[in-house]
């Protein structure tokens, strides 16, 4: 069973006036099948803890450890965390100009699994997913992320956790900018995914609204660059009603 | 640290010119030189270049190994010339008073003028008018080693399509001109690869006749040779003509690849559009790339727009990217252009590689987009798949660990 262990985690980033330390010391566990919700305001480092267990060469590690089923995460490439099991499903996808769609998934799904799929079988499998995440087959032909609209831009990343199948996945803000239909459609491909029970989710996000989709099985409070409160779905519920207000007291969110 | 120059009209520019109806506002340009610059068929009415002109000053002149000085003596064998063509095309040499020898214009520059005053016999690849070729004429150059100067003319009679491919592989110095006359309403593609070795000297000027309403299309694919500067040159024979040039290169450490285009919009209801893209890696790899667009004041109604983007992969290179667009009318279409020159961007190659993409393939494939965004503008199926296959055998070879 996969296990994603973040043990005091410290982050910085370089600033104007020296390195600012974003990432106050995370600890969290988060075991293949399960959910985990992380929530907080803007400007917490809820993004910023996505983006350093994906490798961004933008933050720093200044202590701490990742480590997936005992193997140090830090010390691998992005690309090998990747191979290893990690996804991260980015807010802000870029633009790859002149690389089709199909030509990534396939450069990306033959790295990760270690062999280039079947033609004929990936061909099913890209067209299935697809089609489950209501996407016009025409869209594989298009550059990847290029003239996409923002629900675009998040089908094509849960298009790709479908294919990659990791073993933890991270979705930074994957509801940002959805409207109430492509939000379904999206959680749906994600509820895919996790229904598998082959992969430990780590679902960020500023709004309850997506957790009425996707299903959490812990929740966690982050406010000033660490996890201030943890407790199972009913959190979810108190941040609704009050806010994250009295966990910013004091300037702590920053 | 990545150099990037860009001049008068500044590179990193992206401008739009609709209408223009003060002539005047350009004139602050520096390069009216193309209307009162030196053109002739004789080398001896252009002084040998210091590198101080303008349109000398990016070359390296010490590695031009004595062409643009008189120094440079033809060696027999320096080049094996193949021509291969389909049924009715007419390929042979002919001798300098040849009509159609020079018949496109005088060469611009010394070395041109050079070549032109030092060839032997022309090749002239002749198709008849009406003619539909099925097959692309061939045309391949390997150099053996030493210097030659060559001409070739290219003439499409009326109503004719054709495609030619002509390809450089080898070592040679070689300097040359190559004119396409192309008849009225007659379309002609050329594909031009420069595939040299790296110790290859390569300068050339490429005349195109444009002539009512014909279709001019360009391929410029530069890879490989020490120095390569070309110099493709558009002018109209009369109304209604079309010219894409389109332009790829990719300059490795120590490798200078120049391309200066001239398209002179001297006729009315003429089009033209140019594409260049080129990345760069490793030390003191130089791409120089200048388009001057002229449109005159008899040249109403025209349409012309260009473009250059470079990519820089590494620290160590450096690109000079210089549009020009004169224009001594107002009454025309549209005029524009735009050139960028950017970084390997980082952000892409954190994206590929977060999908399991290893770096390098990472770094291959986001070139071979950057390229392929352009061969796909060009339109031919067949000719597209061999390009893809030049680039990605390029980037095999050259886009790896070294790169980071």
């Amino acid at each position: 069973m996969a296990t994603l262990e973040i043990r005091d985690l410290h982050v910085s980033v370089e600033a104007e006036n020296g390195p600012r330390e974003i990432l106050k010391g995370v600890d969290l566990v988060v075991k293949q099948g399960e959910t985990h919700a992380i929530m907080g305001p803007n400007g917490s480092g809820k993004s910023t803890l996505a983006y350093s267990l994906a490798g961004h060469p933008k933050y720093t590690i200044t202590s701490g450890a990742v480590l997936l089923d005992g193997e140090d995460v830090l010390a691998m490439t992005v690309d090998e965390r990747a191979r290893a099991g990690v996804f991260l499903a980015m807010q802000y996808p870029v633009e790859v100009p002149g690389v089709s769609v199909s030509n990534f998934l396939r450069t990306s799904a033959t790295a990760i699994r270690g062999e280039a799929p079947k033609l004929r079988t990936w061909v099913k499998e890209v067209k299935e997913a697809m089609a489950g995440l209501q996407m016009d087959p025409a869209f594989a032909e298009r550059n990847v992320n290029e003239g996409f609209s923002g629900g675009e831009k998040k089908r094509h990343e849960i298009l790709q956790m479908e294919l990659l199948k990791p073993k933890i996945a991270i979705l930074d803000e994957t509801d940002s900018g959805l409207d109430v239909d492509a939000l379904r459609v999206v959680s749906e491909g994600v509820n895919r995914v996790r229904e598998t029970g082959e992969v430990g989710t780590l679902l960020i996000t500023h709004y309850t609204r997506i957790l009425r989709y996707i299903k959490p099985d812990f929740v966690h409070v982050f406010a000033g660059g660490k996890i201030v409160a943890s407790g199972g779905p009913e959190l979810a519920d108190q941040l609704e009603e009050n806010g994250y207000e009295q966990y910013v007291k004091g300037g702590a969110a920053e | 640290m990545a150099d990037v120059t860009t001049t008068p009209g500044g590179s990193t520019t992206s401008g739009s010119i609709q209408v223009a109806g003060v002539p005047g506002e350009f004139a602050a340009q520096p390069a009216d030189a193309r209307n009162e610059a030196i053109a002739s068929y004789d080398v001896a009415d252009f002084p040998v270049p210091h590198g101080r002109e303008e349109n000398w000053r990016f070359t390296p002149l010490h590695r031009l190994k004595g062409l643009h000085d008189g120094s440079a003596e033809a060696t027999s064998g320096a080049i094996k010339v193949d021509v291969t063509a389909p049924e009715g095309v007419l390929v042979t040499a002919v001798e300098r008073d040849d009509a159609r020898v020079g018949a496109a214009g005088k060469p611009v520059d010394r070395v041109a003028a050079q070549a032109f005053s030092s060839f032997g016999m022309a090749g002239l690849v002749s198709i008849p008018k009406d003619a539909q070729l099925t097959e692309p004429v061939r045309i391949t150059i390997h150099g053996q080693g030493g210097v030659a100067y060559g001409h070739q003319v290219i003439e499409v009679g009326a109503f004719a399509e054709a495609v030619v491919v002509i390809e450089h592989t080898g070592d040679a110095v070689l300097a040359a001109n190559v004119e396409y006359l192309i008849g009225d309403g007659a379309k002609l593609t050329v594909v031009s690869v420069q595939d040299w070795e790296d110790t290859a000297v390569h300068v050339a000027q490429h005349t195109a006749l444009v002539g009512r309403d014909a279709t001019f299309k360009s391929v410029v694919v530069t890879f490989g040779g020490d120095v390569v500067r070309l110099h493709p040159r558009v002018i109209y024979g009369g109304t209604g003509g079309e010219a894409e040039l389109y332009g790829l290169y990719f300059a490795d450490a120590g490798q200078h690849l120049e391309h200066r285009l001239f398209v002179d919009h001297d006729t009315p209801h003429c089009r033209s559009n140019v594409a260049y893209k080129g990345a760069l890696q490793g030390q003191d790899a130089h791409a120089v790339w200048v388009g001057d667009v002229l449109i005159r004041a008899e040249a109403e109604g025209t349409d012309t727009y260009e473009l250059n983007r470079n990519l820089l992969l590494t620290d160590g290179a450096r690109v000079d990217s210089i549009p020009n667009l004169e224009i001594e009318t107002g009454e025309i279409v549209g005029a524009g252009h735009a050139s960028a020159t950017g970084r390997f961007d980082d952000e892409q190659l954190f994206y590929l590689q977060s999908r399991g993409i290893p770096a390098d393939e990472a770094r291959r494939l986001v070139v071979r987009g950057f390229f392929a965004e352009l061969v796909q503008q060009i339109g031919l199926p067949e000719l597209q798949e061999r390009l893809i296959e030049k680039i990605d055998a390029e980037l095999e070879a050259s886009v790896g660990a070294g790169a980071a």
